[in-house]
């Protein structure tokens, strides 16, 4: 078929963006609302969220089938390129090449999350008001801690600096000097959603987080005493 | 008297040899008397002189191609250095030694540093780099260029084939069907004139085809590479626009 590789790759980029890189941002908002507010702040994000119209057709075709797609390409495109670097060690050459290895932890992490997380609460073995409490119990396992900040680092590198070639692959920012302050500006969203992100990671990791069980245990405790 | 011949300083060569294009590929050592003011091209001519490599063993003189020998015609491209560039503005005394040449691998290789760009070619033939004008009749003169533009588009038309951009690029290769940043630019060229401009729905679309535009993962490798300074990287941003553009157009527009 003619010209079937423009279309789909055209796709690829554009769903990196929209709804993909949207749903990055809300996802880090409703996260970093742990850290802001609390417990009682992330449960009313996820009850917000949860209480949207038509939440399931959200889910489904605002992020699982665009996330399907722009990660199994993702591969097959990563799979296409022989890295350089060490040949040619010029710093776009080195984003193209993170791009990859980031995508590539980004798929195994976000599979991963999913797993562990949304996957449990629609096979019923976790509710979406315990989710705080069971991402508490992860998040208190130092390694989990760190195979997070990685994961989360590696997906929003892979937003920001692909934010950055879906402006030049749509031919919004032309000339080197445009490229270069759009190069700027995403390094700064990268830095910013970053930090955000571990905050919330940390925030997770709070003692008012802990499972309920384990609350009325301290609160008897300290009744008690 | 007393002979007090000085053993004249020699410069050491680690060439990457093929002698066959399916054969496995090996490198051989060579020494050759230095000169002032020597080029890669003079090496190999020395070589070809004399051929016998550092061990002092008859070797066949080592095979490659060249014409102009001032970086206009792109034939002796070769990797110098783990660089591709042009052997003959390659200059011994600018070179870290020993120097060691191997043929541009991306392309294949026919033998030595001898390479087939064809497939350049090919891609050029793909995206139609030409104007059209040829026909039963005299169609007079063309619409005249303005000359803001001739002076970018002049810098476009300096590429001379040489291959070094698609060398450079990590989206070119054995698994990927990509045509290289070269003929993405020469469509900026030839839609950018005025006569040419007739036909860029063409090019556009051969753009768009498998193997396309759609390639580039902004290494931008080939800005960094090319010898002639040719903006590739803008080019080819600029063909994104104009293919996203036509896209749009086609989908709305019928």
């Amino acid at each position: 078929m003619k010209g079937t590789s423009f279309y789909s790759r055209k796709l690829h980029s554009l769903l990196g963006i929209i709804p993909l890189g949207f749903f990055i941002v809300e996802h880090m908002l409703t996260n970093y609302s742990a850290f802001e507010g609390g417990k009682e702040s992330f449960d009313s994000s996820v009850k917000f969220l949860n209480d949207l119209p038509l939440v399931t057709f959200l889910e489904i075709f605002g992020i699982f089938l665009p996330l399907l797609y722009h990660g199994v390409y993702g591969l097959y495109i990563a799979y296409q390129s022989r890295n350089n670097v060490s040949n040619y060690s010029y710093g776009r050459n080195i984003m193209f090449m993170l791009q990859r290895v980031t995508g590539v932890i980004t798929f195994i992490f976000v599979v991963w999350h999913l797993y562990t997380t949304r996957f449990q609460v629609t096979l019923g073995n976790l509710t979406h008001e315990e989710l705080g409490g069971h991402m508490n119990e992860i998040l208190s396992q130092p390694i989990f801690f760190i195979l997070y900040v990685i994961g989360v680092v590696a997906a929003v590198f892979h937003f920001s600096n692909g934010l950055w070639s879906f402006l030049v692959s749509w031919g919004i920012t032309v000339g080197p000097r445009a490229q270069r302050v759009s190069s700027y500006i995403c390094m700064f969203v990268f830095v910013i959603v970053s930090v955000l992100f571990i905050l919330s990671l940390v925030a997770f990791t709070g003692s008012e987080f802990e499972a309920v069980s384990d609350v009325v245990n301290s609160a008897a405790a300290l009744i008690n005493g | 008297m007393a002979e007090t011949q000085v053993k004249s300083k020699m410069v050491k060569f680690i060439v990457t040899r093929q002698d066959q294009p399916d054969a496995k590929s090996y490198t051989e050592e060579f020494e050759v008397p230095y000169r002032p003011g020597m080029n890669v091209i003079s090496a190999l001519m020395e070589i070809q002189r004399n051929p016998k490599n550092a061990k002092g063993e008859n070797t066949s003189p080592v095979c490659w191609e060249s014409n102009c020998l001032e970086e206009v015609c792109g034939a002796c491209s070769m990797v110098i250095n783990g660089k591709p560039r042009q052997a003959c503005s390659a200059l011994v005394d600018k070179l870290e030694q020993p120097v060691r040449i191997a043929p541009m691998s991306t392309f294949p290789v026919v033998r030595d540093l001898v390479i087939d760009r064809s497939r350049m070619f090919n891609a050029l033939k793909k995206v139609k780099a030409w104007i059209p004008i040829d026909g039963t009749y005299d169609l007079g003169p063309g619409p005249r260029m303005a000359e803001s533009k001739r002076q970018w588009a002049y810098e476009l038309s300096k590429c001379m084939t040489c291959g070094v951009c698609l060398e450079a690029c990590p989206n070119v290769n054995d698994k990927n069907s990509f045509i290289g940043p070269a003929p993405i630019s020469q469509v900026r060229l030839f839609n950018a004139h005025p006569t040419g401009e007739m036909n860029k729905e063409e090019r556009l679309e051969a753009l768009m085809e498998e193997g396309g535009i759609e390639g580039c993962g902004n290494s931008q490798n080939c800005v960094r590479s090319c010898p002639k300074g040719i903006p590739l990287t803008t080019s080819i941003a600029e063909m994104n626009k104009a293919t996203t553009k036509h896209m749009f157009k086609k989908w709305l527009g019928v």
